[in-house]
């Protein structure tokens, strides 16, 4: 990038970082045994994994009467993870796509962690709806396929369908836009690397050589699929809410939810990268040079301004039931405010709205403790936003009768458990075997945002500047 | 492993600008490059080398149209023709219902087209093994390659001498 930057932009890679050094810095971890910490974090997630698939297989062996959902509360824990796992897997399409096209050069620090994120995401998310369908081996069913009987097709006016073509539409590009990304990278990787391990990383670089060719339609294919992935990762979670707009729920008819589900996913998203970002530089310290406080910093205002458009919303939803004079809208909400799960509205309220308005104050977004702690309470307090519009809005209907409480059983728990066993287990065999910074694409910034370049630009400008003095 | 049967002379540079002044050079003296390898898309390189805009853009259109045309048609054909079910006392060519679907479609046909295009236009693919010149350019090298097939030696030479004159760190020759 010929370099047309301002000299007060600070630098996204310190350390005096050379291109060889870069390719050192991230290639390492790949070739080097993994430490202890590494192994007591995998044995941590294999163990929630190992106890996760028991209750995986109770619930598709017994069926769903494994878990508390009754009558009248149909959806719980079940639709409530899936909802909120496809809201973390928004952050990393977000921060390759959108940011690609809004040339935000911070994006190459942590894409590669990030897209890795939302496709397990995105895996753990698919999860839910698949073994909520009871029959999981007949899951098929929702693709049109011919078929025998009739045919009978799908219902192609259900947002449950729409989600479908939604998630997996998701997924696909995801994966294809993410691995586009990692050839070149494998092809570093497979440069360096002798015998068996040069073989494996030949077969997945798919041959690439670095031809200028190759290159510019590497780019032009990246440009198109992040314009293609922008409306595409905006119309994912505003089908997810759907799911719940078109319905005739007071609570979840509310023409409101797409902008306020689409800037919760984004919100979650960002949290969940903040988490997995901060720990990852913990266990790869030289990444510290390539995932600054700057980026830290960008994300955190990300998540100062989605967390606001989240509350405003929530506010929005709570005047409009009332200005609406419906009284059983007006009693979703009361309900959900002062009912019997007043505490997981209140949950949700602390957690989302206020907790990120710390971060306008500019050393609590730079303190990586800070970030760390609130990056979580922001996904505990969407989880609980979730729980909040799915429980709360269905367990006092329309028929006093009918009115229910519903809590988890140990097994909705458990498939909880197993999707944060294959989520952490997928991300730390992805740390070892790729890159987890998209090695050209911070070589190709190098010149524009590494430290010394910035320094040697401020030292020209204020030399100019102090010329004018004279 | 392919073999391209050709003879390659080579040069290796050890910076971005460096090689795009070289590219610059060489071209003007009226030499054709055969290829430029570098460890990452530099960017400014392509008009100097003379590459012709991508169309892979074009392709993704194409692909697009294509899903949108089939999500749209097929649902309707569903809907109207083969199997007509009344929907909430909504007609059975229900227009708006039929969009998130073929929004959806028209982008996985794009996507999967253009990266399907992508790797077969540049001959890349699972397990492919193309022949290349020297590992350390998908690390910090960037290189500029002359096909120098059946070329003679005083020219071999004279090229040899444009790209150390134009500061290559190395110069080989490699049969691939």
């Amino acid at each position: 990038m010929s370099a047309v930057v301002s000299d007060i932009r600070p630098p996204l890679i310190t350390g005096n970082k050379t291109y060889h050094q870069i390719t050192e810095d991230i290639c390492s971890p790949t070739e080097q045994l993994p430490d202890r910490n590494w192994v007591l974090m995998l044995l941590m997630t294999l163990g929630l994994l190992g106890f996760g698939t028991v209750s995986m297989i109770v619930t598709v062996w017994f069926g769903i009467g494994s878990w508390y959902l009754n009558k009248t509360v149909g959806w719980g824990w079940d639709i409530t993870n899936f909802v909120w796992w496809v809201g973390i897997g928004h952050a990393g399409t977000l921060i390759s796509a959108i940011l690609l096209l809004f040339r935000q050069k911070w994006r190459t620090g942590v894409n590669r962690a990030a897209e890795a994120m939302t496709i397990f995401a995105v895996i753990c998310a698919a999860i839910f709806p698949g073994i909520h369908m009871g029959r999981i081996w007949l899951a098929f069913f929702v693709f049109p396929y011919p078929n025998t009987r009739g045919p009978l097709w799908v219902n192609f006016n259900s947002p449950l369908l729409w989600d479908v073509f939604a998630i997996s539409t998701y997924f696909t590009v995801s994966l294809l836009f993410w691995y586009t990304g990692l050839v070149p990278d494998f092809a570093t990787i497979r440069d360096r690397a002798k015998g068996f391990r040069k073989k494996i990383y030949n077969f997945v670089s798919f041959g690439w050589t670095g031809s200028a060719k190759h290159w510019q339609r590497w780019e032009a294919l990246s440009l198109v699929l992040a314009g293609l992935s922008t409306p595409l990762v905006l119309s994912v979670h505003t089908i997810v809410s759907f799911d719940f707009a078109t319905s005739v729920i007071p609570g979840w008819h509310t023409t409101i939810f797409p902008p306020y589900f689409v800037a919760g996913a984004i919100f979650s998203g960002f949290a969940m990268v903040q988490t997995l970002m901060i720990l990852t530089s913990i266990a790869i310290p030289q990444l510290k040079n390539y995932i600054t406080l700057q980026h830290i910093e960008s994300m955190n205002k990300v998540i100062v301004l989605t967390g606001s458009i989240v509350g405003v919303a929530y506010l929005t939803e709570l005047f409009i039931a009332w200005y609406s004079g419906y009284i059983y809208e007006q009693f979703a909400f009361y309900n959900r405010a002062l009912g019997p799960y007043w505490w997981s509205y209140f949950a949700m309220m602390g957690c989302n709205v206020i907790s990120p308005q710390f971060f306008w104050v500019k050393s609590l977004r730079r303190n990586l403790v800070v970030t760390f702690i609130l990056s979580i309470v922001v996904n505990i307090g969407m989880w609980f936003e979730r729980f909040v519009i799915i429980v709360t809005s269905l367990h006092r209907d329309f028929l006093p009768s009918s009115w229910a409480y519903y809590s988890p059983s140990w097994v909705e728990v458990g498939d909880y458990l197993f999707t944060f066993g294959l989520f952490g287990t997928l991300y730390l065999i992805f740390m070892r075997v790729a890159p987890v910074v998209a090695i050209a694409e911070v070589k190709s910034i190098l010149k524009s945002s590494g430290n010394q370049y910035v320094e040697a630009l401020q030292t020209k400008s204020e030399a100019k500047t102090e010329e004018a003095h004279h | 492993m392919k073999t391209l049967n050709k003879t390659i002379l080579y040069g290796l540079y050890l910076d971005d600008e460096v090689l795009m002044d070289a590219v610059r050079e060489i071209r003007e003296e009226g030499n054709e490059i055969w290829d430029v390898f570098t460890p990452f898309p530099v960017h400014g390189l392509d008009p100097i080398l003379g590459l012709k805009e991508s169309r892979i853009h074009i392709a993704g259109f194409v692909y697009g149209m294509f899903g949108t045309i089939t999500a749209f048609s097929f649902m309707t054909w569903v809907f109207t023709r083969d199997w007509p079910i009344i929907f909430g006392g909504k007609p059975y060519f229900s227009v708006p219902s039929f969009i998130p679907i073929t929004f959806e479609f028209t982008v996985l046909m794009a996507a999967v087209g253009m990266v399907i295009t992508f790797y077969l236009v540049c001959g890349l693919g699972p397990g492919v093994t193309n022949p290349y010149l020297d590992p350390r350019i998908t690390d910090d090298h960037f290189c500029i390659a002359f096909d120098v097939t059946g070329k003679s030696k005083d020219e071999v030479e004279a090229l040899r001498g444009l790209l150390q004159k134009t500061h290559a760190a190395e110069t080989n020759i490699k049969d691939i």
